[in-house]
């Protein structure tokens, strides 16, 4: 997009426009309105990263970048499983990624030309190889991604979008629970992660993104809500 | 059964639901004449349906005080479950014991904590129905009758009352918009219950042979995966694929030209529960009339 002018600019707002009126146009339009949108929601800058945006769209591509994460980091795990996974795990790790992967193309296919791009991620930390490190790794995603859904539902806007995450964080809260067990029978609902009321803790964006941003080579920044790498 | 005394109980959780179908005249005359048609055994799920129209379908407006006592009424049916099976010698096996105990001290946790909140909105917290552990509606003799005296009933009925309890909290969340702290904290309790349902699933599967997975798996035709007979109508539309308008089953898998499939896509998705249906399902079985 380097060559772009005000001209080529305005040819592409005409292209969304068109797209708008006429959706389900063929790939080529839709290209062109990915790369305009991406560009003018998302500016990516090469020392800060990508900014989720603002409003319901914002909340989304939080999530969306969240579910990025989680999906690459399963299947790696199912791609080089641990030694001593057993069959029951895998069958069950098998059915968190794609758990995460449906969570992941839910959002890309509901954001459309609005999705923040694929990040790449860093997982350099993490030993593929030794069960503790995966499952370590698989807690922390786990238990962030529900501090981060419940701490930031009361941002979306929209009834059916807040019922879709309510969707979600449930099933992330049974994959916790489960990593947990797994770790250390009975752990389902520990003290680190559900206070003395029986509440699960929560966290801001401001305090997700950069936990996620440790596994990611592409930063994620949230400028409306506080947050810049 | 009396039907009004189900309305008086309803009105007891939502003290607006008279309101709601006091305009419609015709509303209340369906119902008696409905009442006096339809077999007292369907009903629980016929006065789902009634009470859906009542509330309409996307005019669903109860107050923030209304859905904490809701959910209250649900945290008392849980609590007492649990500390009663607690209680029932020789139930619970040692090896369990600590396991079920975490559990039971979050839901009595749940119970003092909205009481607090609900008085904290200038609110009155609910007195707690009378229940009937069996599903007998105070015969105690209903289709859970060895649920305190059987260690695989019990569970079988703590699964059925998370998974119900994660749908019943979901499906509040749109009626708590605009307040931040009570939505976050009814998400919390909402995430602490889906734990909850995860470690039970976890438990029978690991240590009792249940074909069950931590999440809800369901087939294209049926929301129930948990191999229990008669709680069909606690999953039904579990089932469900399409999400914000898009067949989630449809869309792109772990490998080029895969799909997602529909057990990963339900599975993926745990589904919502109003509270005129999570009211039908409990209202004349757990909770006695």
């Amino acid at each position: 997009m380097k060559t772009e002018t005000p001209e080529n600019f305005k040819d592409a707002k005409i292209a969304r426009r068109s797209f708008l009126r006429y959706a389900g146009a063929g790939a080529a339009s839709v290209g062109l309105l990915a790369v305009a949108s991406c560009h003018k929601d998302h500016p990516i800058n090469f020392n800060r990263g990508i900014d989720i945006g603002s409003g319901d769209t914002g909340i989304l591509n939080y999530a969306y970048a969240l579910e990025q994460l989680e999906a690459a980091f399963y299947i790696q795990v199912i791609n080089t499983p641990y030694s001593g996974m057993t069959d029951n795990e895998k069958a069950m790790l098998t059915d968190i990624r794609d758990h995460e992967i449906c969570h992941r193309e839910f959002f890309k296919a509901a954001l459309g030309a609005k999705a923040i791009p694929s990040l790449t991620v860093d997982f350099s930390k993490i030993n593929f190889s030794d069960r503790a490190s995966v499952l370590g790794a698989a807690k922390a995603f786990e238990d962030t991604g529900v501090n981060a859904y419940d701490g930031a539902a009361y941002l979306i806007q929209s009834a059916e979008y807040l019922t879709l995450a309510g969707k979600i964080v449930s099933v992330e809260a049974r994959h916790a629970a489960y990593i947990r067990n797994l770790l250390k029978l009975g752990d389902y609902a520990g003290n680190d992660v559900v206070d003395t009321n029986g509440l699960n803790t929560s966290l801001t964006i401001a305090q997700v993104l950069p936990i996620a941003n440790t596994y990611l080579s592409t930063k994620v920044n949230a400028s409306n809500y506080n947050y810049v790498a | 059964m009396n039907l009004f005394n189900i309305i008086e109980e309803i009105e007891n959780v939502d003290p607006e639901f008279t309101e709601r179908i006091s305009p419609r005249r015709d509303a209340i005359k369906n119902i008696t004449s409905f009442g006096s048609k339809v077999a007292v055994s369907a009903l629980p799920f016929a006065l789902g349906t009634m009470f859906k129209k009542a509330y309409g379908a996307t005019a669903a407006t109860a107050s923030v005080v209304d859905v904490l006592n809701f959910a209250l009424t649900l945290e008392y049916l849980e609590s007492y479950f649990y500390n009663q099976g607690t209680a029932s010698a020789g139930l619970i096996p040692a090896s369990d014991a600590s396991y079920i105990a975490d559990i039971t001290d979050d839901e009595n946790h749940h119970v003092t904590f909205l009481q607090t909140v609900i008085k904290s909105l200038n609110g009155t917290p609910v007195t707690s129905p009378t229940f009937d552990l069996t599903a007998g509606n105070g015969t105690h003799n209903g289709p859970f009758k060895d649920v305190l005296t059987n260690y695989q009933t019990f569970l079988a009925v703590a699964e059925t009352f998370e998974d119900t309890g994660v749908r019943a909290y979901k499906g509040q969340a749109p009626n708590l918009m605009g307040n931040q702290v009570v939505l976050t904290a009814a998400l919390s309790i909402h995430a602490v219950e889906a734990r909850h349902a995860s470690a039970i699933r976890y438990l029978r599967a690991l240590s009792y042979g249940a074909a069950i997975t931590p999440w809800i798996t369901s087939t294209a035709s049926v929301g129930n995966d948990t191999g229990i007979v008669g709680v069909n109508a606690n999953y039904a539309g579990e089932e469900n694929v399409m999400q914000g308008g898009v067949d989630v089953s449809k869309l792109p898998g772990v490998t080029t030209g895969s799909t997602i499939g529909i057990a990963a896509a339900t599975a993926a998705f745990d589904e919502p529960l109003a509270m005129a249906d999570v009211l039908a399902l409990l209202v004349g079985t757990f909770i006695v009339h």
